[in-house]
């Protein structure tokens, strides 16, 4: 018998048994569909929380001067004086002190307004060094950004973040062009990529200089050594809790501070902002998955159950088959293609019943779902193996009877 | 009671005469079949040993639960013998792997159930078709031969009938028409013509004289003399032995 025969027949008896078949269909579609949906909703408040996090610097740990009251927010430190300095940063840099500290970043911020040509606008303009970029996990779209070189020469150049540089400039390129700081004309030499509104702070309008030209350039001031925060990014998300103990020895030392409630500083990890809402969002996930998990389950048993039963009351037609001269073979692949195509049906109406669901949902519940590619084919797969493993099984042990027997069987 | 297993020589066939190097076309030697359900045990076949030859044409007669149907099963490799040896034309079917048995059962045998058992969700012509879809035959031949076969067993007018739309006589003549479409060397008939009245059962009768006289090897069960008759031969079982090698009323005798 050709492939073609025993597609014909196996098509035939999934036509036969209408009803039968479209139950099975129907546990596999709805299964697949739940498992798409709810894995989906999970990675979809996973990628978010995950985007979150990345948006602000991945693996980011702020110092700030002031140490922290038990309500949770900074208190000021002494009179204006920060009590962070640049020597502070270049002791954290060293790898040997803090090895689990992978780039360090001092900074300095304070609003200024920058004029170019006859636009003006306010924003902050942030002085740091050439770490900054990795440390917040940004990227220059235009032009470069600021180099060691800048920072020693104290050179008037600055980057711009893309609000601030289409503020200033419209749609024309900024890189090149010059804007005036406080009285300071200097260089656009890079923009930033975009990353979009974060929290409070806007990433996207700041303009970025060298830390040296800020402060003795732009900023002025008395104390030309002291910094607004220090960024630190840790080498990975795994050492970030290292990092953050060995900062806070060494700041601890450098300070000669013993006792760690008085310190002076305080360090903060975006990432232990973010560490509640991602654990709801991993027990929700976790939560999610055994739901969908269950329903697969469930799916899956009634998929057993009804493929079962065709086998089992069709051993009769089994035998006879036999009888007039099918070999197991044939018979095992009636079956195979009975139990796939039903699995494959369902697999596919399923993941068709998941998609526009998931186009649908987040329009009533305001949830991003993440089509997942692996539990699709996961979802799909597990359907066809349910349905072979609990169609062709059972088909095959009974092709292996004697016809006379199978036909005997009630 | 009866005599033991009774040896038949192939030289008392007609077939026979064609010499020595023609092996029988059914050889049973001792062959038993036991039923296990369970701790119960049914000897259905205690012990039969018989030789039918090319062309010939055997009747079986023998009480209800005499052994006919498990013996028919037996010689068209439907079951398996639980002792002795079965040798279809000369080989031993218990040395045949599933493949060449399947192959045999498709090509070289048509058997009729005395239960029928065609497929409910089909109608009578692909019923009739299936052995053809075995054998690889082309669709389009496939339905002409089982209009053939139907045509033959008087089912012109029901052929896209289901068997439940048939009556009991249908059925069995649809079941003999699958018996026939391959046109096999050797036709095996568990009680064809147990749900037909006279006239019906004449027809059918009149086929399988009309295949003898072809050249095909038959055996049919029986319960009725005048089938039996038909038969060159008659082969009488009780208890799961062969008692009587005679002609018809050879059991009217004792
Ligand atoms: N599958 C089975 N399991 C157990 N016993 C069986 C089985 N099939 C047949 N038997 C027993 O074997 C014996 C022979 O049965 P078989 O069907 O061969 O009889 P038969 O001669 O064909 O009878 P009938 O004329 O009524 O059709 C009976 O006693 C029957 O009960
Ligand atoms: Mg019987």
């Amino acid at each position: 018998m050709n492939t073609v025969e025993t597609f014909r027949t196996g098509l035939e008896a999934v036509r036969a048994h209408r009803l039968r078949s479209g139950l099975t269909v129907l546990g596999i579609t709805i299964g697949i569909a739940a498992v798409i949906l709810t894995v989906g909703l999970g990675e979809g408040a996973q990628q978010q929380v995950a985007s979150q996090i990345s948006s602000l610097g991945a693996n980011l740990l702020i110092v700030t001067p002031g140490s922290t009251t038990g309500a949770g927010g900074i208190r000021g430190g002494f009179g204006s004086a920060s009590t962070l300095t640049v020597a502070d940063a270049t002791a954290l840099a060293s790898s040997t002190v803090a090895p689990d500290i992978a780039a360090v970043a001092p900074t300095v911020s304070r609003s200024e307004t920058l004029t170019a040509g006859t636009a003006n606008w306010t924003t902050t303009v942030v002085g740091t060094d050439p770490s900054w970029l990795s440390v917040r996990a940004r990227t220059v779209s235009e032009g470069r950004f600021l180099t060691q070189a800048d920072l020693d020469q104290h050179a008037a150049v600055c980057v711009l973040a893309p609000t601030t540089a289409q503020e200033l400039f419209g749609g024309r390129d900024p890189v090149g062009q010059t804007v005036n700081v406080a009285g300071v004309p200097l260089t656009v030499v890079g923009v930033l990529t975009s990353v979009g509104a974060s929290g409070s702070s806007n990433q996207d309008d700041q303009a970025v200089v060298p830390l040296t030209t800020a402060a003795t350039r732009i900023f002025g001031g008395t104390n030309r050594n002291s910094v607004g925060q220090i960024l630190l990014e840790a080498t990975s998300g795994q050492t970030l809790s290292a990092a953050y103990q060995e900062a806070d020895d060494e700041l601890l030392a450098l300070h000669g501070i013993t006792t760690p409630a008085s310190a002076d500083f305080t360090i903060q990890s975006q990432q232990s902002l973010l560490t509640t809402a991602t654990s709801v969002d991993r027990t929700l996930t976790v939560l999610l998955a055994g739901i969908a998990g269950i329903s697969l389950l469930v799916g899956g048993i009634g998929v057993m159950n009804i493929m079962l039963v065709s086998v089992t009351e069709r051993i009769r037609e089994i035998g006879l088959r036999k009888a007039l001269g099918a070999t197991p073979r044939v018979i095992r692949r009636q079956f195979l293609v009975e139990a796939s195509v039903l699995g494959l049906v369902g697999g596919v109406l399923g993941v068709g019943l998941g998609l526009v669901g998931a186009v649908a949902l987040p329009h009533l519940v305001h949830d991003p779902i993440a089509i997942s590619g692996a539990a699709t084919a996961g979802s799909i797969a597990m359907a066809v193996a349910i349905g072979v493993v609990f169609g062709v099984y059972p088909a095959s042990r009974a092709a292996r009877l004697a016809p006379i027997d199978a036909l005997r069987s009630e | 009671m009866s005599p033991g297993p009774t040896v038949i020589p192939a030289g008392r066939s007609r077939a026979g005469a064609w010499g020595r190097d023609a092996p029988p076309v059914i050889e049973l030697d001792g062959v038993t079949k036991t039923y296990r359900t369970g701790s119960l045990e049914v000897d259905a076949l205690r012990g039969i040993s018989l030789a039918i030859d090319e062309g010939e044409y055997v009747a079986v007669m023998g009480p209800s639960g005499s052994g006919k149907s498990t013996l028919m099963h037996i010689l068209g490799c439907l079951d398996v013998p639980t002792g002795g040896v079965y040798r279809l034309a000369g080989e031993d079917v218990s040395t045949l792997d599933e493949t060449r048995l399947a192959e045999i059962r498709n090509r070289r045998i048509g058997f009729v159930f005395q239960q029928f058992n065609l497929l409910p969700t089909l109608s009578a012509w692909r019923n009739v078709e299936l052995p053809l879809v075995y054998a690889g035959v082309e669709r389009h031949e496939r339905r002409e031969r089982a209009l053939a076969a139907l045509d033959r067993v008087g089912l012109t007018d029901r052929v896209e009938h289901r068997p439940g739309e048939l009556s009991g006589g249908q059925q069995q003549r649809v079941a003999a028409a699958r018996a026939l479409v391959t046109d096999p060397a050797l036709i095996l008939a568990d009680e064809p013509t147990g749900n037909l009245d006279s006239s019906s059962a004449a027809d059918v009768m009149g086929l399988f004289d009309e295949l003898h006289r072809a050249g095909r090897t038959i055996v049919l069960i029986t319960h009725e003399l005048e089938v039996a008759e038909a038969a060159e031969r008659t082969e009488r079982i009780r208890d799961g032995r062969i008692v009587d090698a005679d002609g018809p009323g050879a059991g009217e005798r004792r």
